[in-house]
C-alpha cells in the first residue's frame, strides 16, 4: 500500500540526483551508432529500419524544405518511443508523466512551426484560420474559434501525452495493488483481476507506443500547414 | 623465461590482495580517464554481447535488468516509507 497512489510520480533522489536524471540518459545507451561496416549487428539493423521507417511516414506529407525538420521529429519521436517504453518495467521512472517535461517538448516545437508559417507565407498561414466555404454571418466567430484552437495546441499536445501515461500507470498501480489485496481473502477474484492486469498492461505497451507517434505527427501535421 | 608484466598493466582480477592500494593509486582518476574507463567497459560489453553475428535478446535484456535494478537501489529510500506504513 502506498501512502498516496501520485507517489511514484515524483522523483527520487539518491545523493541528490533525481532519478528522472538516469532516466533520460539512459535511453542513449539502448541505441548503438551502426559502424561503418555495410551489415552490423541485429541491434543496429533493428534500429535502422526503425529509424527508416519513421522518417518516411513523417516526411512523406511534407515538401522539400520541410525536410529540414527529419532529424528532430526523428529523434523526439524515438526518445519518446523509448522512455515511454521503459517506463513499463518496474521501479523505472516515466519522464514523460511529468507536464514540465512535454511542455517543454511541446510548446517549442510549435512555436517553431507556427513563427516559420507566420515568416515565409502569412497569408497562408492566417488564411488556415478561416475554413473555407464558410457563410459570411459566421466569419467572425470562426476566426475567433480557430485562434483559439491554434493557440492551445501546444497545451493539448503537453497534456495529452502526460494524462495519457499518467492514466495508464496509475491504473496500472491500483489494479495490481487490488490484485495483491485480493489474494489472501479471495483467490479467484484476484486470478480475475490479475488477467485484468496483463490485458491492461498490454493496452499500456500500445498507448506508450500509439501517443509518442501521435504527438509528432500532429506536429509534422502543423508543420504541414505553415511550410 | 617469464615476461615481466608491470604492475600498471595488469588486470584487476590479476592484482594480488597487497598489491591492491598501489593499482589503485596507479590508476588514472582525471575525468579524461574516467570517461576512458567507461569507454572501454561500454566497448567491451557491446563487442562481446551485441555486436555479433547472431545477437539475441540476452544482450539487451541484461541492460535492461541492470536498469531496473539501478532504478530500484535508486528508490529504495522513497519505497521504504510505504513499508514502514504497512507494518508499522
Amino acid at each position: 500500500m502506498n501512502l498516496s497512489f501520485f507517489d511514484q510520480f515524483s522523483s527520487p533522489c539518491l545523493l541528490g540526483i533525481p532519478l528522472i536524471l538516469l532516466s533520460m540518459l539512459f535511453p542513449a545507451l539502448l541505441l548503438p551508432s551502426p559502424g561503418s561496416r555495410w551489415i552490423t549487428n541485429r541491434l543496429a539493423t533493428l534500429q535502422s529500419w526503425c529509424i527508416d521507417l519513421i522518417t518516411k511516414q513523417l516526411m512523406t506529407p511534407l515538401n522539400k524544405s520541410g525536410h529540414k525538420w527529419a532529424l528532430i521529429l526523428t529523434s523526439l519521436m524515438i526518445l519518446l518511443l523509448s522512455i515511454n517504453l521503459l517506463g513499463l518495467l518496474p521501479y523505472t521512472f516515466t519522464p514523460t508523466t511529468q507536464l514540465s517535461m512535454n511542455m517543454a517538448l511541446a510548446f517549442p516545437l510549435w512555436l517553431a512551426t507556427l513563427l516559420t508559417g507566420l515568416r515565409n507565407q502569412p497569408s497562408a498561414s492566417l488564411g488556415h484560420l478561416l475554413p473555407e466555404g464558410t457563410p459570411t454571418p459566421l466569419i467572425p466567430a470562426l476566426v475567433l474559434i480557430e485562434t483559439i484552437s491554434l493557440l492551445i495546441r501546444p497545451l493539448a499536445l503537453g497534456v495529452r501525452l502526460t494524462a495519457n501515461l499518467t492514466a495508464g500507470h496509475l491504473l496500472i498501480q491500483l489494479i495490481s495493488t487490488a490484485s495483491a489485496a485480493l489474494l489472501s481473502i479471495m483467490p479467484t477474484i484476484s486470478i480475475l483481476t490479475t488477467i485484468i492486469l496483463l490485458l491492461l498492461t498490454i493496452l499500456e505497451v500500445a498507448v506508450a507506443m500509439i501517443q509518442a507517434y501521435v504527438f509528432v505527427l500532429l506536429l509534422s501535421l502543423y508543420l504541414q500547414e505553415n511550410i | 623465461l617469464r615476461a615481466a608484466v608491470l604492475l600498471k598493466d595488469t588486470k584487476l582480477l590479476d592484482v594480488k590482495l597487497g598489491q591492491l592500494p598501489t593499482w589503485l593509486a596507479m590508476r588514472d582518476f582525471t575525468p579524461g580517464g574516467i570517461v576512458g574507463a567507461l569507454r572501454r567497459g561500454y566497448d567491451r560489453y557491446y563487442n562481446k554481447y551485441i555486436n555479433v553475428k547472431k545477437g539475441g535478446l540476452a544482450g539487451v535484456s541484461m541492460v535492461l535488468a541492470g536498469y531496473v535494478v539501478i532504478s530500484y537501489v535508486w528508490s529504495y529510500s522513497h519505497i521504504k516509507h510505504d513499508r514502514h506504513r504497512k507494518y508499522h
